[in-house]
């Protein structure tokens, strides 16, 4: 962005934010907004605690395998649902209709299924992710150019040599993107799962800061929360680019 | 010394007009309703550049993949050296309309992917590769990916891959016609080059009447829905004269009028 000339950093628009809120907070208009810096300061205290700490253990834990399970369940669902018409036929409705459904209302049936605790959580991050991982997985293989397809047959590449040699590869950035979705929706559900069973991680934490009036250490931990959701996404784009960049001819 | 080493000093297959490279015996082709190709009777001979001609619909390219083993028939037999086929094999190359060229290789890996396919080792498919890679002119542009080239250049990639695998057909589907005008007359230059130098048997699909008298040795020209041969043309042309000459030739001009008559009735 340029203004009047001078090259304006993409974060600057942040700092415009941040500062207009430090306005507000020093105002003392309501006790939800505290002062910016007083929120930064204890969020650097924050980090120190060892409370902090145990819940970022866990919440990362819990993020981790859901994610996990969610990317070697969702990439495989939908590669088969891409290449078969009789997985897509029977999976397809379900998938499209989980993709857009409200899951955070499914959390509290997860509590009763899954008990009170990590699992729940586990399972919460799964389900927010894996749908659209599945989607995009099975768009990418089916978006594979014919002409790809019939010149790796004429050149003698058949089923698995054809499946990891041209399919694979060619699906690859459309993977890519629907595993960047699916972490930032992994972020959602690892909160909303937090919240809801309200005695692990940061949801104990955010349970705690909000009925305490902590404002400061609940801004902290958003924030907190922000940057690593970003920082995610980021680093999953930064893989997209490369990829795109050689998939650039299609 | 035996007698039996003197035949080896022979061509392996005498090259003339009646050694059929590639036999096509009353294929037909419906898809659903639609008839696509009724009863076609082919033989291509080895050495020579044929085309397959014909208005938009008439089945050329159907054709032109049945050959390649891409598309089944419903009936009927395609031979290649005189063994009946049913899918795609390494005596046939394809050439394809758009390229299909792999978006994350380099150019040296796409023109080395049909003898990767086969197992050649990486030395030897370096080896083969770099030489056509400069056969087609495209030295210096082995590491770049098939988005850094211009359409010319991707299907001089298409082209070098599909000499690569030293095939005895190759198979070109309408190869210039996603290449701009000023490429396309180079392209066709440089293909009379390459048929010259490379002694192969070439099956040409393309829905332009100039370029088919400008390449061809013989012209098959097919009739649209249900698609049938309406006409075989062997132009008489001398094609040791400078391109501008060829295309100056009476010969040349008296061919595309010929065709064109014979196509003008379809197009009303």
């Amino acid at each position: 962005m340029n203004i009047f000339g001078y090259r304006i950093p993409m974060m600057a628009s942040l700092l415009v934010w941040a500062v207009l809120w430090e306005i507000v907070g020093r105002l003392d208009l309501i006790f939800l907004i505290p002062p910016m810096t007083s929120i930064i300061e204890t969020g650097v205290h924050l980090v120190q605690t060892s409370s902090w700490q145990k819940a970022s253990i866990i919440t990362l834990r819990s993020f981790g395998i859901g994610m996990s399970l969610a990317i070697g369940v969702g990439v495989p669902l939908g590669i088969l649902m891409g290449r078969f018409k009789a997985v897509d036929n029977i999976m397809g409705l379900w998938v499209n209709m989980f993709v857009s459904a409200p899951l955070s209302a499914l959390v509290p049936v997860l509590m009763i299924l899954f008990g009170l605790g990590e699992t729940t959580v586990v399972v919460t991050v799964f389900l927010f992710a894996v749908w659209i991982i599945v989607l995009d997985a099975r768009a990418g293989v089916m978006q594979v150019p014919t002409s790809l397809l019939e010149m790796g047959r004429s050149y003698g590449a058949n089923g698995w040599v054809l499946f990891t040699k041209i399919i694979l590869l060619s699906a690859l950035p459309e993977i890519l993107a629907g595993i960047r979705i699916g972490l930032i929706r992994g972020v959602k559900g690892v909160v909303i799962g937090q919240i809801l069973v309200s005695i692990i991680g940061y949801g104990e934490l955010f349970e705690l800061f909000s009925r305490s009036f902590e404002m400061e250490s609940f801004w902290a931990l958003t924030l907190i929360l922000f940057v690593v959701a970003m920082l995610l996404s980021a680093f999953v784009e930064t893989f997209e680019k490369r990829i795109e960049y050689y998939a650039g001819a299609r | 010394m035996q007698l039996s080493a003197i035949p080896a000093v022979q061509p392996s297959a005498p090259v003339t007009s009646n050694d059929p490279v590639v036999q096509v015996r009353s294929i037909c082709k419906t898809y659903g309703d639609i008839e696509a190709l009724r009863n076609i009777d082919l033989e291509f001979s080895r050495g020579k550049l044929t085309t397959l001609l014909g208005p938009s619909g008439c089945g050329k390219t159907t054709l032109l993949k049945i050959i390649a083993g891409l598309v089944p028939a419903n009936s009927g037999e395609i031979r290649v050296n005189g063994r009946a086929v049913t899918g795609p094999g390494p005596e046939r190359a394809f050439v394809f309309q758009d390229f299909a060229l792999m978006p994350w290789a380099t150019v040296m890996r796409n023109v080395a992917f049909g003898l990767e396919l086969r197992g050649v080792n990486a030395a030897e498919r370096k080896r083969v590769a770099t030489r056509y890679i400069e056969e087609v002119g495209l030295a210096g542009f082995e590491e770049k990916y098939p988005h850094e080239l211009s359409g010319g250049m991707r299907q001089r990639v298409g082209i070098a891959r599909a000499f690569a695998v030293n095939a005895d057909v190759l198979l070109l589907d309408e190869p210039f016609s996603a290449v701009d005008e000023q490429n396309r007359r180079k392209f066709q230059e440089d293909l009379l080059r390459l048929v010259d130098l490379e002694k192969k048997t070439f099956i040409f699909v393309t829905h332009s009447i100039e370029e088919a008298v400008y390449v061809s040795d013989r012209i098959v020209l097919l009739s649209p829905r249900p698609g049938r041969i309406s006409q075989v043309i062997d132009p008489k042309i001398d094609r040791s004269a400078s391109p501008d000459d060829i295309r100056r030739d009476p010969g040349y001009l008296d061919t595309v009028e010929e065709i064109w008559d014979g196509l003008r009735h379809y197009v009303d």
